[in-house]
């Protein structure tokens, strides 16, 4: 790892003063994916701006909205009371990310800016139709993403909370690796006052909606309706886990597994 | 450099390090507490768990800048002297150990799994030690013993 600056960041709009102030600076959440990332020196930033001093932890729950706080980590939100009541798929898919060591570490803050292309969360921000609240503004999940560990995100700018809707029924039904329980396929299905949401991660460089099945399953909530949608192999990701095709029929396999375990 | 301070296994500890010195190398290296084992490096295989005020975390994974302040216990701080811990014992019993090397990091998996249930099921030891990886394979005996400690501890 190539050495850098230490500093901790007292408040959000401290870390935003920290990195202006630094050359190449990084925000420093878990430090799940960060660390390993510098240990590999495929990361060299000048300074890292730690926001776990930051007040930036805790769950809200109200009727119609569970807000979870940027620096909350995946064990905290798996074992809440308050989501595992209003939203129990966001319970679920936070207890399955990585291994117990790592849930005490990671953060809902780190895995969306990180936004790595098999990461969890994303699919239940975007299934969810959460939206990012920022020490600037509120991002739309459908607006957060942009592309393979890119996101809407200003370089200084910090991720206070995520305030997810309740929806009227959720699931997240993923196909872990093996070995990483990274996502080879996530689907999060979800059925709202606004409609059907289905966000698939893990076969794509980023998550996405899949459309045609939000369309099919409107007009029938039930997984037999998603048996004529597929979703085109154009794009998904390929290696030596899984081919684009074997992704694109995980993808119908997972969905249609999420549908059922919301009925 | 930077000076951290932390409590390890009940005594206070300080000392200055790089801030890229990993919570593990400053235990190891600088403690000279040798229990905490680094297979790895990369946060999967889950040699080097310790307790970070009461929760376990991979010391592979975590700056010891980090740990600034915080309490730490390693493998070295689970026995009463001579006596070794419930799950130290119930690994010993059950042979839940072949060559040693995953062992420090699958007790303190073990002992943070039996502080939050205190009879976990085969399915639960199994599922919560998912980040501990055994090149021996010995799952089956170290499954065993994790169940038997998480009784004793009680």
């Amino acid at each position: 790892m190539y050495n850098f600056k230490y500093q901790v960041a007292s408040s959000a709009e401290d870390a935003t003063s920290k990195i202006n102030a630094s050359d190449e600076g990084k925000l420093l959440a878990g430090g799940m994916t960060l660390l390993p990332t510098m240990k590999q020196r495929l990361a060299m930033p000048s300074d890292l701006i730690d926001l776990s001093g930051a007040s930036l932890t805790g769950i809200t729950a109200s009727e119609k909205t569970v807000s979870i706080g940027a620096m909350t980590t995946h064990d905290t939100v798996a074992n809440s009371k308050e989501v595992s009541t209003a939203i129990p798929a966001l319970a679920k898919l936070a207890g399955g990310i990585g291994d117990p060591a790592v849930r005490n570490r990671g953060t809902i803050g780190g895995s969306i800016a990180n936004n790595d292309p098999a990461a969890d969360y994303p699919a239940a921000v975007l299934g969810l139709g959460a939206t990012v609240i920022t020490n600037r503004r509120s991002i739309s999940g459908d607006d957060f993403f942009k592309g393979m560990f890119e996101t809407a995100l200003e370089e200084d700018e910090v991720i206070v909370k995520v305030d997810f809707p309740t929806p009227l029924t959720a699931s997240y039904v993923k196909f872990p690796n093996p070995a990483s329980r990274y996502a080879i396929v996530g689907v999060f299905v979800a059925k709202t006052i606004s409609g059907v949401r289905v966000a698939v991660t893990g076969a794509g460089a980023c998550v996405f909606r899949a459309t045609e099945m939000e369309a099919a399953l409107t007009k029938d909530f039930s997984p037999a309706a998603l048996n004529d949608s597929s979703i085109s192999e154009d794009g998904l990701n390929a290696d030596i886990h899984a081919s684009a095709e074997y992704r694109a029929h995980l993808v119908g396999v997972m969905a249609r597994r999420a549908v059922a375990a919301c009925e | 450099m930077p000076s951290v301070s932390m409590t390890i296994n009940g005594k206070q500890v300080a000392g200055e390090v790089e801030e890229r010195t990993l919570l593990v190398d400053f235990i190891r290296e600088d403690q000279r507490l040798t229990g905490t084992h680094v297979g790895c490096d990369t946060s999967q295989c889950g040699a080097c768990v310790i307790h970070v005020n009461g929760e376990a975390v991979k010391a592979c994974t975590m700056l010891a800048v980090q740990a600034n302040n915080s309490e730490i216990t390693t493998i070295e701080g689970l026995a009463n002297g001579d006596d070794l811990h419930p799950m130290q014992e119930a690994f010993r019993d059950n042979h839940g150990l072949q060559c040693g090397f995953c062992t420090p990091g699958m007790i303190m998996s073990a002992v943070a799994l039996a502080k939050r249930n205190s009879a976990p099921s085969e399915a639960e030891v199994r599922h919560y030690l998912e980040g501990n990886l055994c090149r021996c394979t010995g799952y089956h005996n170290i499954v065993k013993s994790v169940m038997a400690g998480a009784r004793a501890m009680t």
